[in-house]
């Protein structure tokens, strides 16, 4: 017996403005919508409507809405319509529940409980738009020796560094997960803002060695990675863990094994891509640094190394051993980031929100003496320029984008990448729906949305009278709490709204 | 060019490798990690005991060591060949894609974990004597030899060979089933191909061997039993 599960979501038509043009059927790729010949009228099954809402932003006469469905179990607080729903589902197959993008379940979110300070009478605060403001920074490792040649002039013993115009980079995504064009527009974008976009670890594809701004990824499964992908880097990210599914690795089914993403990830088409979930040459600290030593001896230490992690209940002690491995960079991913995607259970319950994680590392490292030998970046989720803003003033040296550029180019949240039918062409490889997201407009809707962002920040700094973004580093006397208990205070290391210094 | 490589730190001896343009021969060498990463058409010679990460990122690059290898041995290669005199620790050919490792003795835990083919790319790790438990974990594609030569009667391989394997053979000299074998990983009684011939053929050059006796022996070929095996593992929600 298969349980029939009702659809959550149903395509509601307006037969009056309805021209049956049959737009919407052309633009599904899962299907939902035909033209019935004999009625001469469009007609939609529901229950294979994702709620991406493509049909619905291309309809020239706005026939179409998505609604949530009104049937419902009887109501209980206990067992929800989801959690029947996902029993039904488990009985009816025997598989494990697969979601894509990032935890949507109803967890404090702290980034909305911090507030911005800024200037009254005295430390007047500036106008971006008449005096300098500076948004550009270097992320890397500060501590150097002062060493001076014969003729006593200082020699350069400054670990390499990565240079951002901005504190905002594109977090990883592979190819494979997400579309050619995808990459494309997130790379173009990234050069053109002054910023840097991840390969994520499905290799680069040769198209986007013309790229400057690339970091390249090097996972468990170890893709794509060999010296003319290292070489083409301008930082290589060790990936250690995804806030979406910590402790867990990566299936790329066969079926999303193209002959292209075979070709970048230099592996057979058609075969599964399987990253295990440890790397199993490293189990320990000491292992860690061998790797980031072998990286840098193959790019003769000119390129910084990035180690991500996933935001876990230890992530300070973990994120104090990376900063002794010899990484120069630390990149934290809460337990909100995106995937393509990940089994429901560990995406839903494992890891813990990026705004702690950071705000412990960060004082952790600074405990130790040893925060100035790396720079963090903080992820998973940052969803607007005053998230990015608290994130730098709970000590992040900048922050990775990842599902808000998706959205900017197109995507809306439908959560459902792991089917590679998005209709948007980002999480797919079909070449019809790929086409679909012209880089053209891609990136450079990619440039509007990081720009505004940029705009922002530099109105929300100015106003704090700061005009520096590294001055804002760590600056945790710019934020307050609101409505959080004394232990969130304190492990934020804010104070509550109202309170002076 | 000759290195001596004693009381060198591996930044130094790792840096004069670079620099020398051509082949390198470094004596007494004792532990330096990383020798020969992402090395491209030149032959390195390591008389003594290199460090973890020999030949990390091989690029086409060849290298022989007379004597053991340490963890990490040929890391994420790409072409070119690593031959050692002698055995090899934990971890050897980690994720490697192409080339060939060559082993005269024994090798550690986790050797040849997730190798893969691609295209005219085969990775290739033949073993003189025995490997450890994890031999070829992940296995997504290209050969791994177990020759067992001075094993006794005892298993030639460890536990758990060929765990989560969906791709690429395994062949074991000899006739009996290693222990604990997975159950997703098929075993098959048979002989040398004409590939695996060559390759022992290989390594029998390399260290002085007779040919014939390994090849005309029985061995056990495994294989997986799926190239998709997270197929119908999932339900979409």
């Amino acid at each position: 017996m298969e349980m029939y599960i009702s659809p959550e979501y149903e395509v509601v038509r307006d037969h009056d403005r309805c021209i049956a043009c049959r737009v919407c059927e052309r633009q599904c790729a899962n299907g939902v919508h035909t033209f019935d010949a004999d009625s001469g009228r469009m007609v939609a099954d529901s229950a294979k409507c994702v709620n991406c809402h493509r049909c619905v932003c291309l309809c020239p006469t706005h026939a179409l809405k998505i609604v949530k469905s009104e049937d419902t179990y009887k109501h209980n607080a206990n067992w929800d319509n989801r959690t029947i729903n996902e029993i039904y589902k488990q009985a009816n197959s025997g598989g494990v529940l697969l979601s894509s993008m990032g935890n949507p379940n109803p967890y404090p979110i702290f980034w909305d409980k911090l507030l911005i300070n800024a200037s009254q009478v005295t430390n007047p605060s500036i106008d971006p738009l008449r005096e300098p403001m500076e948004t550009r920074l270097w992320l890397g490792k500060r501590s150097a020796k002062v060493e001076r040649d014969a003729r006593g002039k200082l020699k350069n013993t400054l670990a390499p560094q990565l240079r951002l115009e901005v504190p905002i980079l594109f977090s990883a995504m592979s190819y494979g997960s997400i579309s050619y064009n995808a990459h494309e527009s997130l790379a173009r974008a990234a050069e053109e803002l002054g910023t840097y976009y991840n390969t994520g670890e499905g290799g680069l594809h040769r198209d986007f060695y013309r790229f400057p701004n690339t970091i390249v990824q090097v996972a468990s499964g170890r893709f794509g990675v060999f010296k003319d992908y290292l070489e083409h880097a301008a930082a290589i990210e060790i990936k250690m863990g995804q806030g979406a599914k910590p402790g867990i690795g990566g299936h790329l089914p066969g079926a999303k094994i193209t002959e292209d993403v075979a070709e970048t990830r230099m592996i057979p088409q058609g075969s599964d891509a399987i990253s295990p979930a440890p790397h199993h040459d490293i189990y320990s600290i000491e292992d860690l640094r061998q790797l980031v030593c072998s990286l840098k001896e193959a790019t003769d230490y000119k390129k910084p190394v990035i180690v991500k992690v996933a935001a876990v209940h230890n992530a300070a002690a973990i994120a104090s051993g990376i900063a002794r491995s010899g990484a120069d960079i630390i990149a934290i991913d809460g337990f909100r980031g995106g995937t393509g995607a990940a089994p429901t259970r560990i995406r839903d319950n494992v890891g813990i929100p990026i705004e702690l994680a950071l705000a412990q590392v960060d004082q952790r490292l600074r405990e130790e003496g040893i925060r100035d030998e790396v720079s963090i970046i903080a992820g998973g989720s940052i969803r607007s320029s005053a998230d990015v803003v608290k994130a730098i003033a709970l000590g992040a040296d900048a922050c990775y984008i990842g599902t808000a550029a998706l959205l900017a180019l197109g995507c809306h949240l439908c959560r459902s990448c792991q089917s590679g039918l998005c209709n948007w062409g980002i999480a797919t490889q079909r070449p019809d729906l790929v086409k679909r997201l012209n880089p053209d407009i891609g990136y450079k809707r990619l440039v509007n949305l990081v720009t505004a962002w940029k705009h922002e920040i530099e109105e929300m700094m100015g106003g704090m009278g700061i005009n520096s973004i590294e001055a804002l580093r760590g600056n945790r006397l710019m934020l307050r709490g609101i409505g959080l208990n004394d232990r969130e205070l304190g492990l934020l290391g804010v104070r509550y709204a109202g309170e002076n210094m | 060019m000759v290195i001596h490589a004693a009381g060198m730190h591996y930044k130094a001896l790792n840096d004069a490798v670079r620099r020398c343009g051509g082949d390198v021969v470094i004596e007494g060498c004792i532990g330096q990690r990383y020798l020969g990463t992402a090395l491209e058409g030149r032959r390195l010679t390591v008389n003594g005991t290199p460090g973890n990460a020999l030949g990390a990122y091989l690029n086409g690059g060849v290298i022989r060591v007379n004597g053991n290898v340490q963890e990490a041995t040929g890391d994420t290669m790409n072409a070119g060949e690593i031959c050692v005199a002698g055995s090899a620790g934990d971890a050897t050919g980690y994720a490697m894609r192409g080339g060939r490792i060559f082993i005269e003795g024994d090798a550690g835990y986790r050797c040849g974990i997730h190798i893969k083919a691609y295209q005219d790319n085969k990775p290739a790790i033949v073993i003189g004597g025995r490997a450890g438990s994890f031999l070829g974990e992940y296995h997504a594609g290209g050969i791994i030899i177990v020759l067992g030569l001075g094993a006794g009667d005892g298993p030639i391989v460890g536990n758990f060979c060929g765990t989560g394997m969906h791709g690429g053979e395994i062949y074991l000299r000899g006739t009996s089933l290693p222990p604990r074998l997975p159950a997703q990983v098929r075993a098959e009684r048979t002989t040398l191909s004409d590939e695996a011939a060559a390759l022992v053929t290989d390594w029998c050059e390399r260290f002085g061997h007779d040919a014939r006796e390994l090849l005309d022996a029985p061995y056990l070929r495994l294989t997986p039993d799926d190239h998709n095996p997270y197929r119908r593992m999932y339900v979409a929600n």
